[in-house]
């Protein structure tokens, strides 16, 4: 279960159309490292995860992750509002436009639309919780290459805002990735209410 | 959107992020009583804030979260509309 909240985790308002990021922000929104990516990939990974903190990290940068996606979504909208055929052919939208017009569908900047592949998911808490570190911080090396490209002070706000989101989560995972690393090492007691059922 | 309803929706953005960070801290902390504190100080924060946007503004959340008036979550304006 859900429930949608009708705001924006932090404000975007993009005044003047900038199609060059427009195509760029693509790589956060339906590229290998996007937030679809990352949200699909904890709120995936969660069911086989054997400690209650665990699941509770998953979930819940899973869901701020999906709020990551809207926030980009709407820069990117923003960023091609009112923007004629002869403009997005300039900017190298033409195969974009022919396919979405001014929607917002999920391709990295070449136009390689998303996939499930981006991700995994080997219900192995050690291996997927190391995954999610390093997506964080590829995340956070796109976001900076993303800042390198322009100089417009309503598109590196947000995204000052996100970089410091994934330097967060990456610290989250990484107390994660210790708490099953104590477990498989015997080293701490699992966090987990059906523990004992489970253990002969 | 005027500019008091920016300024309420501001607020609650900053109670609801004090929020998720220490809901994030506490998902790997959750014997921290320190955090535990700050985190209820906030969230009664933050449900006062959005009652009070509510009451002005229309609902912020749908499913049966607040009190939905006929079309006000329909045709208050959607987050992703320039301001």
């Amino acid at each position: 279960m859900w429930i949608y909240e009708k705001r924006l985790e932090y404000p975007v308002n993009i005044t003047r159309p900038d199609l060059k990021m427009a195509k760029l922000l693509m790589a956060q929104y339906g590229g290998p490292d996007s937030e679809l990516g990352a949200s699909l990939r904890y709120l995936t990974q969660r069911y086989s995860m054997p400690d209650d903190r665990v699941k509770a990290t998953l979930t819940d940068i899973g869901t701020e992750e999906l709020a990551h996606f809207e926030m980009i979504a709407t820069m990117i909208k923003q960023c091609m509002q009112g923007a004629t055929c002869a403009e997005l052919d300039q900017a190298g939208l033409a195969g974009y436009y022919v396919m979405h017009d001014h929607g917002v569908f999920p391709v990295d900047p070449n136009g390689v639309p998303f996939t499930a592949a981006y991700f995994q998911c080997t219900g192995d808490a050690i291996a997927d919780l190391t995954e999610d570190m390093a997506a964080e911080q590829k995340a956070r090396a796109t976001y900076e290459h993303l800042m390198n490209m322009t100089n417009n002070e309503q598109l590196l706000e947000p995204l000052y805002f996100l970089r410091e989101r994934e330097v967060v989560h990456f610290q989250r995972f990484g107390e994660c990735l210790e708490i099953v690393q104590g477990i498989a090492n015997g080293r701490s007691s699992c966090s987990c209410r059906n523990a004992r059922r489970r253990r002969p | 959107m005027e500019q008091e309803q920016m300024a309420m929706l501001q607020k609650i953005g900053e109670a609801r992020f004090t929020c998720v960070e220490l809901g994030l801290y506490l998902d790997t902390h959750p014997e921290d009583a320190a955090a535990m504190a700050d985190y209820t100080c906030y969230s009664d924060k933050l449900t006062g804030l959005i009652s009070a946007y509510e009451e002005s503004y229309g609902p912020l959340l749908n499913f049966g979260q607040c009190n939905m008036e006929a079309g006000s979550w329909v045709h208050s304006p959607w987050p992703w509309e320039n301001v």
